[in-house]
């Protein structure tokens, strides 16, 4: 067992609705973990608006506000406004989305408190599909997965949207990724978040057995394939520019694609495709460096 | 109290100011922008303590005060047409939450094609979100409205649109009668949230429900909304008290008239006008105003036309494969009383039409020359050559 030096409190509850092996309630107890009692999480539309418990019974150990699908980010920036009026700056807010509530009907108001800079911790649990309503295609899907609506031959051909790049561009203060399979990693991303002013933009990786087609005793496994790989690289951009790697892969994706049953119907070819895209698209990070 | 020439739009952010609120977002629409400007304009220089929102959408701009609202703080917000439309999703969720949000809105026509004048389509077309609505004649009105409205919403948990014409009211210049801060201090107590997000007291606000509860959680909005019309009675009786004024839910002039008309909005202003000529050329005429639509005040509404010889409502608003909005109200509120009064409907007015008295004039004509209104509402001012 490794040490991870982490708080013995509980703040996700056990016997919450996450599926076995769900990587966003993993994500969830180690993000509170870090930023601790004084924080204020608002959920919009996804599987963790199901996770965290229907009424009267909650999950978290924290205030939760239950928002619309496209308005996690704003309803923050509310809650965050409320709080200065009344003299707190001390409260965390977070929002907590998916990659559908961040990447598709949830970027406009990403963008607009971004742009304002305001105080808050936006997180993104990505498990790259609109799961919570079926394993839908989402802008996160990776090129060449099949979901309920890109199914058989009509896999996903384009690439999944760079949302990292995006909230680069919008230069806030702090934007990283981080890994359920990387808990220290997480921990220490989500501590940096809590102690700078402004927009900070979390994007976790986030694994779904359910819809990703794995057993679910190998999620976390999947996801430390996906930094492995260099699929999903671990890093931070400080202001919009100052970037800085914490981890480098050196493994093929081959491996990685072959062990999830959305990916099943890909050729070899299609794969050394994947590998040259995500081979590319590494040499872009390492020149941002 | 002192008296000063202003703005419709500016006498709403200036009962804002008043009323110690503490976040307000805003996104620009015309004919809405003077009162978020003015409201920017304070928080800049610091008349008012607000925390003042650019959001990038009025989607935004509901969902950000719903956040502000939920963290136990006063909050505002105002818009018009799309931006009223936009906002739809919220305006469920606000009143679903129980939230005692105050918006302002601007009665302004939805496209296409563009059209920026006064129409009330936008604000009835969300008469089943669970918002309370109240119409407002002039910028002095809407002043006293917005800050008991934020006493009202507060009582009963639930939110409160203030709503005025465009340019009739928002952009037309009168004396309006400004309260001091200390009397409005006095008549609105500080926030006191019946239930906010708390650290100390950590719960899931507007969670899952499932069907065990949902139907109770609608039933108790219901129930709240049961109660508006006595505590609006009595919040006016307080307001009165204070500053001498009162509006009521509804007004009545002359309601044993053979004819009486039922108006909102600016439309009433000129039917003031109207039925003051036709009485003194000895016509027998008389006007209900209905300045509250949600809930709508049925036993007032049956209580003042109940003597009513005919009923003629003017509706500048229209629900498409029905009618006039308030006339199928009005209908539907009187359809249960014995001996009811015939229900005309004229619709007039759309999309900034100008509603003279000429028009009510016309309309009382159509009205004393039948005896029993057509079923379809009836188009006045209508151009044959344009319909195609
Ligand atoms: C306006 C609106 N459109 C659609 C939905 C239906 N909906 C609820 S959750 C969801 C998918 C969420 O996907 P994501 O953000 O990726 O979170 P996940 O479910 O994968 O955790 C959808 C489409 C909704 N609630 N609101
Ligand atoms: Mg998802």
């Amino acid at each position: 067992m490794r040490n991870y030096n982490l708080t013995e409190d509980v703040f996700v509850n056990p016997g919450n609705m996450g599926c076995p092996g769900c990587g966003a309630t993993i994500a969830m107890n180690l993000a509170l973990k870090a930023l601790g009692e004084k924080t204020i999480v608002t959920i919009p539309a996804c599987c963790w608006a199901v996770i965290a418990g229907p009424y009267p019974m909650t999950t978290l150990k924290v205030p939760i506000l239950h928002t619309v699908f496209a308005s996690a980010a704003v309803t923050a920036s509310g809650i965050r406004a409320a709080l200065e009026y009344q003299g707190d700056n001390e409260t965390t807010v977070m929002a907590w989305a998916g990659d559908g509530g961040t990447f598709d009907i949830g970027i406009q108001s990403l963008s607009g408190a971004a742009e304002r800079n305001d105080d808050i911790i936006f997180v993104c649990y990505d498990n790259e599909a609109y799961m919570n309503t079926g394993v839908q295609k989402s802008s996160s899907t990776p090129y060449g997965t099949n979901t309920t609506t890109s199914p058989g031959t009509g896999w996903k051909k384009t690439r999944k949207k760079k949302i990292m790049e995006i909230m680069a561009a919008h230069r806030i203060p702090y934007a990283a990724t981080a890994n359920i399979a990387y808990p220290q990693d997480l921990i220490n991303k989500f501590e940096k978040a809590k102690s700078i002013k402004g927009t900070k933009f979390i994007h976790i990786y986030a694994s779904c057995p359910t819809g990703w087609k794995i057993p679910s005793e190998i999620s976390v496994k999947i996801a430390r394939m996906a930094t492995k790989c260099n699929f999903f690289p671990l890093y931070e951009v400080e202001d919009g520019i100052h970037y800085q790697l914490n981890h480098v892969g050196d493994q093929s994706v081959r491996e990685y694609y072959k062990m999830q049953g959305r990916f099943k119907h890909l050729s070899d070819d299609d794969i050394d495709k994947i590998q040259n895209y995500i081979d590319s698209d590494f040499e872009v990070l390492l020149g941002r460096l | 109290m002192n008296e000063k020439v202003m703005e419709g739009s500016h006498a709403i952010s200036e009962a804002v100011r008043l009323c110690n609120v503490g976040v307000v977002s805003g996104f620009p629409i015309t004919p809405q922008t003077h009162i978020i400007e003015a409201i920017a304009e304070h928080c800049s220089d610091g008349t008012m303590k607000a925390k003042y929102i650019n959001v990038e959408s009025e989607h935004s701009a509901m969902a950000a005060i719903v956040g502000a609202s939920s963290a136990g703080t006063r909050a505002f917000t105002a818009t018009s047409s799309h931006g009223l439309a936009l906002m739809h999703e919220l305006l469920h969720w606000a009143a679903g939450a129980r939230l005692p949000i105050v918006m302002g809105e601007v009665n302004r026509a939805l496209g296409p094609g563009w059209n920026i004048w006064t129409d009330q389509t936008d604000s009835l077309s969300q008469r089943d979100t669970g918002w309370i609505q109240l119409y407002c004649e002039d910028g002095q009105e809407a002043l006293d409205t917005v800050i008991f409205g934020f006493r009202l919403a507060e009582l009963v948990n639930l939110p409160v649109m203030v709503i005025i014409d465009a340019f009739l009211v928002s952009h037309t210049y009168e004396a309006v009668s400004v309260p001091t801060q200390d009397e409005v201090n006095e008549f609105l107590p500080a926030f006191n949230p019946r239930i906010k997000l708390d650290l100390e007291n950590p719960q899931a606000l507007n969670q899952m429900a499932s069907p065990q509860y949902y139907m109770e959680m609608r039933k108790s909005m219901q129930l709240a909304m049961e109660t508006v019309e006595d505590i609006y009675d009595e919040v006016e009786d307080e307001f009165h008290d204070t500053w001498g004024r009162r509006y009521g839910s509804v007004e009545g002039i002359n309601l044993d008239a053979d004819v009486v008309f039922v108006t909102s909005g600016t439309a009433t202003t000129t039917c003031r006008l109207a039925i003051k000529d036709l009485t003194d050329k000895g016509e027998s005429v008389g006007m209900l105003k209905i300045k509250m639509f949600r809930p709508f005040p049925a036993k007032g509404i049956q209580n003042a036309l109940k003597n009513a010889g005919k009923v003629a409502v003017v509706d500048r608003n229209f629900s498409f494969g029905a009618g006039g909005i308030f006339a199928q109200e009005v209908k539907s509120s009187l359809c249960n009383l014995k001996d009811a009064p015939v229900v005309f409907n004229f619709i007039a007015g759309l999309g900034g039409r100008d509603i003279t008295t000429d028009t009510f004039f016309e309309m009382y004509e159509k009205v004393n020359a039948n005896d029993i209104p057509q079923t379809e509402s009836e188009w006045i001012g209508i151009n044959e050559q344009e319909l195609k």
